[in-house]
């Protein structure tokens, strides 16, 4: 059930993320020495419009990979079929997005 | 392996297995013992085969859950001590025991632009072919193919989503683009580009790897990725 | 020897792939949400975020970490060898020498970088 253009969405998003993941990885393996804590994160995050922009592209390019992902499995392993297929894709996206916009905004300029 | 009897098993529905003892024979093949079962034992098992050389692509069966060509698959080779588990073919509606409905696969091959499509008349001159030239090595790679159905019954892709053309079908359509006496580009490439077309495949490779003519299917697949891509950018679709 | 049909007996390496990146991506979306929910107590309840944070150290929560860690390298690493098999025309013994020069280049950054801090 994925067609053209859905193809090109999820690796498109893909190579959008790769550099994305290892820039987060590198921040993880950084920031997980001696203990994480609110204040670190925050310090690190506030007020910084380059992390917005890193983890806000993150954010949109991992709702739009994980609801089409999530939509080849549901339909092949679950037997769900258009149009409830469909609905399922735009909810888990749109559900991905908010939740991850405001913990970009959250860590940001909130 | 010096078993006289081999203890064989074969599936007549979903819940009805029957389980029949067989001599072993010297070279031995897979549909050797189902043709002894039914010449021996059981006279109404229904199975499917013609030439018996590996041309004619009838006689595929689950052997032991691997789909195999059974005309060419020594029973030694398959034997889990001496007992082996035959089915139908997965992934096709079966008609009676070991003779599933073909129609689906076919089908999908014309779906997938499968077909000749020729610009030439029968007065125009024979159009000379590079057999050197990169678009002919692919598609010389896959026009072996027998139509036995095994990479269809192989790809969990197929079983899960039933529109999906499969590989076989998307294979033969890679194969015509490829080639020169083919006019047909624009209509395959729509046509693989549908909803059940080669992006469904999640190149596990099960095609590949259970293809008894050794053919690759996957990497044809991953060829109308590529095609398909390239157009997206030029056509924007 | 069970159903004809079974799945295990056609388990071979391409397919344990293709399964392992499958499955690391189900997972990665799934831990998504608490993720964000996580983060986004910065905003609502700060005192409740650095309550989770020091929740990491815990032996079990520091496990399931390196988990999500590892099941985060496997989905991408996989994803491009996926990537580069769908769009390079190179040769499968190319594919396979650029794919372990890749993973060896990832390793020595790796231990570099864990060295360095």
């Amino acid at each position: 059930m994925l067609n053209l253009r859905l193809y090109m969405l999820q690796r498109i998003t893909a190579l959008l993320m790769a550099p994305l993941v290892l820039g987060h990885l590198a921040v993880m393996i950084y920031a997980i020495q001696g203990g994480l804590s609110a204040a670190e994160i925050l310090g690190r995050t506030q007020g910084s419009a380059v992390w917005f922009l890193f983890y806000g592209t993150f954010v949109i390019a991992v709702a739009i990979h994980g609801a089409i992902g999530l939509r080849a499995i549901v339909h092949e392993w679950g037997g769900l079929k258009r149009p409830a297929l469909d609905l399922f894709m735009w909810v888990v996206g749109l559900a991905l997005l908010s939740l991850g916009a405001r913990a970009v905004w959250a860590v940001t300029f909130a | 392996m010096t078993n006289d009897v081999l203890k064989v098993t074969i599936e007549r529905s979903s819940d009805v297995q029957d389980v029949f003892e067989v001599p072993a024979f010297e070279s031995q093949t897979v549909l050797d013992v189902v043709s002894w079962v039914q010449q021996n034992a059981d006279p109404t098992l229904s199975y499917r085969f013609a030439c018996r050389v590996g041309m004619c692509g009838s006689c595929a069966m689950m052997v032991n859950g691997v789909p195999r060509w059974t005309c060419r698959t020594h029973i030694n080779k398959v034997l889990d001590g001496n007992e082996v588990t035959i089915g139908p073919l997965r992934n096709l509606p079966v008609i009676k025991d070991l003779a599933v409905d073909m129609d689906p696969f076919f089908d999908k091959w014309v779906a997938a632009e499968g077909v000749h499509h020729g610009a030439l008349t029968r007065d125009d001159p024979i159009a000379p072919i590079d057999e050197d030239s990169a678009p002919r090595a692919e598609a010389n790679a896959g026009i072996e193919c027998i139509n036995c159905s095994v990479c269809y019954a192989a790809c969990d892709t197929v079983a899960g989503n039933p529109d999906y053309l499969g590989p076989a079908a998307l294979q033969r359509a890679w194969t015509l683009l490829n080639d020169a006496k083919d006019e047909g580009r624009a209509a395959i490439l729509d046509a693989v580009s549908d909803s059940g077309g080669c992006h469904n495949c999640h190149s596990m490779g099960s095609c590949t790897a259970y293809c008894p003519n050794d053919l690759d299917p996957m990497s044809a697949i991953a060829g109308l990725k590529r095609e398909t891509a390239k157009s997206f950018f030029k056509r924007g679709r | 020897m069970k159903a004809a049909s079974g799945i295990t007996s056609r388990a071979h390496p391409l397919w344990l792939v293709y399964l392992l990146h499958r499955m690391s991506g189900l997972a990665l979306t799934l831990f998504l949400p608490l993720h964000f929910w996580v983060l986004a107590l910065a905003m609502t309840d700060p005192a409740r975020l650095d309550g989770f944070l020091h929740l990491t150290e815990a032996g079990v929560v520091k496990l399931a970490e390196i988990g999500l860690v590892f099941l985060l390298a496997v989905h991408m690493f996989g994803g491009l060898r996926l990537m580069a098999m769908e769009w390079l025309p190179w040769s499968p013994s190319q594919k396979t020498l650029a794919a372990g020069a890749a993973a060896l280049s990832f390793l020595i950054a790796l231990l570099f970088f864990l060295k360095a801090i």
